[in-house]
């Protein structure tokens, strides 16, 4: 494990954070923008590792922990107002969703 | 009794109170009066027993301060709600009490059936509360709460009718007009209670005139203070050039006139002066121009008052042309004859107001003199009342308005000069003569009343009250006969007074001595030329009544502008007020309100609107596009920070 380069871990991070945010910004189902999000949070969480790795520091483990608590929370949440959007709307389309505006 | 002085204070405000609040409950004209005189009458009596008691006291101990609670303490600053009773506060309480209690009884007759009765008598009454506090506080701030608080009822009262037309306006406007005067003299009174304060670190009486005697301070600051005060004593006692608004104030009810704008109120600043006379003895100068201006508005109100038909606007004149008068005794340094002057008009001028009140109850609310007219035989006892009062302002020998005017004539000679003394004469005779015209339209000569008048005499409650004001017009002078008659400290009203002026005596310089012969031909100049005019004044008004006429018109200019009381009402209008409401309306209103601090609100909120309808552009409600600007904003953030290490 050692010998592998933190830059790959950064490299292959980044390329994940970057698919998560096209993700995002592009697809239209709230479900896999959703999971895009968590797409996001793991390449934060991949970074946060190999870093605690890298400098030998148990603190960024412990803040991963945090992140997949926190994430787990938010999934939770999160897919209860997508089933409750898509109960009352019959679709889970975000630009169909715009209610709040001017 | 004297510890209990304060209830002299305190009854009147009781009084005030019952019929201000059960007054229109209470429903009984009867015991109204009775609650509102007794009240009064009380305090009256009160401060009678505290004058006899000061009486029996030798001279050292005369004086003597009620201190009742601390009103306020703010770092130096300690004012306490305590009456000083002295010669001078006890002189001007009985003037106040005695004179109040009879025009409250008589106001019970005049007033009768007026729908707003119990208002009248509880003004009345926070009148005589306001006035007390005035005349008795030890200190300037609770003056000053009488002061402004004799104003308020002043300005209540004259506008007492305040449905009724007066002159070319409203009694409101009247009232207005006497209040906004009043405000730019208090506005000096205030002034010199701060330069008062900031030079002698108190506001007690005591304090600060013990400092002003003991410690040199120079002369400008005294010059200023005395100015200052000055000023609040001319707005309350309407001398030039803030007159104006006391001929404006008969538009009240008869009684207030005769209590508070010639009796009581009008002489707070007289009081005020005296009160503070070693200030005023500190800056001769001011005491020079009180002087002048005392001699002209005794000059110039007794030829407004020549030409006058309104029976109360003559006597408004008149009141203040005494007034003037008194201004004059104090401005050469005689204070304690302006108090007698002050205390013999209070009965005179009242009694006149109350006879012109029992003339006008009479004939059914009309004023003007030209309409009376042999009303002798109708009312017997208001035209006797009113002979004597008009005999005693006149100076005719041995009644008080000899005494005291003469004592003012002889000073304004002695400590002033000849120049004084001949206007001063001047306009004693021309008081004379305006009174006894006054008396002949009135009480003599043909009816020159419509048919549907019936004149009758007023009823008894009204009549006392005459009878007794006549009587004190006629022994009022007594109390303070001059040395020339008397003998060597004869004077008994002079000696009584003396302790209070006795510093400012001490600090103004002595005078040449004078002969009492001089005195003595001086009095009679005085004396023939008032009872000159008083025969002048019979000889053109009942036997020759044609001769008015034609005076009149040969001096149509003059006439015209007497009549229009030297167009002083017009000036300031043009002068003053418009300027006031032309800058106020067109600068004030139409520019500074509406432009500058409208336009800064409504600016203000223009440019939110505005600027919000382009930000509200970004609230399309698409999630991706907010995720987007999200993004956007942190690659900015981070370039930023990159940039920057």
């Amino acid at each position: 494990m050692n010998n592998v380069p933190i830059e790959y871990y950064l490299i292959l991070s980044a390329f994940m954070f970057a698919v998560g945010t096209a993700g995002v910004l592009i697809r239209r189902n709230a479900i896999v923008v959703f999971m895009c999000i968590e797409l996001m949070l793991n390449s934060a969480n991949l970074t946060l590792v190999a870093f605690s790795s890298y400098l030998g520091l148990a603190a960024g483990q412990v803040f991963v922990f945090f992140v997949m608590t926190v994430a787990a929370a938010e999934a939770a949440v999160g897919l209860a107002i997508i089933i409750a959007i898509f109960r009352n709307k019959s679709t889970v389309n975000i630009d169909e969703i715009h209610i709040f505006k001017w | 009794m004297i510890n209990y002085i304060y209830l002299t204070v305190l009854l009147p405000l009781v009084g005030f109170l019952i019929n201000g609040i059960f007054g229109k409950k209470i429903k009984n004209e009867k015991l109204t009066g009775i609650i509102g005189s007794s009240a009064v009458g009380l305090s009256f009596i009160i401060v009678l027993i505290s004058f006899f008691q000061t009486l029996a006291l030798p001279v050292e101990e005369r004086s003597h301060t009620v201190e009742l609670f601390t009103w306020i303490n703010a770092g130096g600053l300690n004012i306490k709600v305590a009456y000083l009773v002295d010669q001078l506060s006890l002189v001007m309480a009985l003037i106040v009490t005695g004179v109040g209690f009879l025009i409250h009884v008589y106001s019970i007759g005049y007033m009768h059936g007026d729908k707003s009765f119990w208002r009248f008598f509880a003004y009345l009454n926070l009148f005589i509360f306001a006035m007390m506090n005035l005349i008795l506080s030890d200190n300037f701030v609770l003056l000053f709460l009488g002061w402004e608080g004799v104003g308020l009822c002043s300005y209540l009262l004259i506008g007492f009718w305040y449905d009724r037309k007066f002159e070319k306006g409203t009694t409101s406007q009247a009232a207005k007009k006497a209040f906004v005067v009043n405000r730019i003299g208090d506005f000096g009174f205030l002034l010199g209670m701060f330069l008062i304060f900031l030079t002698f670190d108190s506001l007690n009486f005591h304090e600060v005139f013990t400092k002003a005697e003991l410690f040199p301070i120079s002369e400008k600051v005294y010059g200023f203070i005395a100015l200052f005060l000055f000023i609040g004593a001319a707005g309350k006692s309407a001398q030039i050039p803030l007159f104006v608004w006391l001929p404006d104030a008969m538009a009240g009810p008869t009684p207030v006139s005769a209590l508070i704008h010639a009796a009581t109120m009008v002489t707070a600043g007289v009081y005020m002066v005296a009160r503070c006379s070693i200030l005023f003895a500190s800056a001769p100068a001011i005491l020079t121009v009180i002087a002048v201006i005392g001699l002209l508005t005794a000059f110039f109100a007794a030829t407004i008052g020549l030409v006058q038909n309104d029976i109360k606007k003559v006597l408004a004149y008149s009141t203040v042309s005494q007034l003037g008068y008194m201004f004059l005794a104090l401005g050469v340094g005689a204070f304690s004859a302006g108090i007698f002057h002050l205390m013999t008009h209070a009965f005179f001028k009242a009694l006149l107001f109350l006879g012109a009140g029992s003339v006008i109850h009479a004939m059914h609310d009309r004023q003007d003199i030209q309409q009376y007219g042999g009303l002798k035989k109708y009312m017997p006892k208001t035209f006797i009342t009113f002979f004597i009062a008009a005999l005693a302002i006149s100076g005719f020998p041995g009644l008080s308005g000899f005494f005291s005017k003469d004592e003012i004539l002889w000073y304004a000679y002695s400590h002033g000069s000849v120049l004084m003394w001949i206007t001063g004469v001047a306009t004693a005779l021309m008081t004379a003569f305006y009174m006894f015209r006054l008396v002949f339209l009135t009480f003599y000569g043909k009816e020159r009343f419509s048919h549907d008048v019936h004149p009758h005499e007023s009823p008894s409650v009204m009549t006392v009250p005459l009878m007794i004001l006549a009587v004190l017009s006629v022994i009022g002078g007594y109390i303070g006969i001059p040395v020339i008659f008397s003998g060597e400290g004869g004077n008994h009203f002079e000696h009584w007074l003396a302790p209070i002026f006795s510093s400012a005596e001490r600090r103004l310089e002595n005078y040449g001595a004078h002969s009492h012969f001089e005195e003595l031909l001086l009095m009679f100049i005085s004396v023939a030329a008032a009872l000159g005019s008083i025969y002048f004044a019979y000889y053109v008004y009942t036997r020759r009544p044609g001769i008015a006429v034609t005076v009149s018109g040969k001096f149509k200019g003059l006439y015209k502008t007497l009549v229009n009381k030297y167009y002083v009402d017009e000036v300031y209008e043009s002068v003053i007020v418009q300027p006031i409401q032309k800058v106020s309306e067109r600068f004030l209103w139409k520019f500074a309100d509406n432009k500058i601090i409208d336009g800064a609100v409504n600016g203000s909120a223009y440019i939110i609107e505005k600027l919000g309808e382009v930000i509200r552009l970004f609230q399309n409600g698409f999630t991706q596009f907010y995720a987007l600007i999200m993004m956007l904003g942190i690659a900015i953030a981070l370039f930023w920070i990159i940039l920057s290490l």
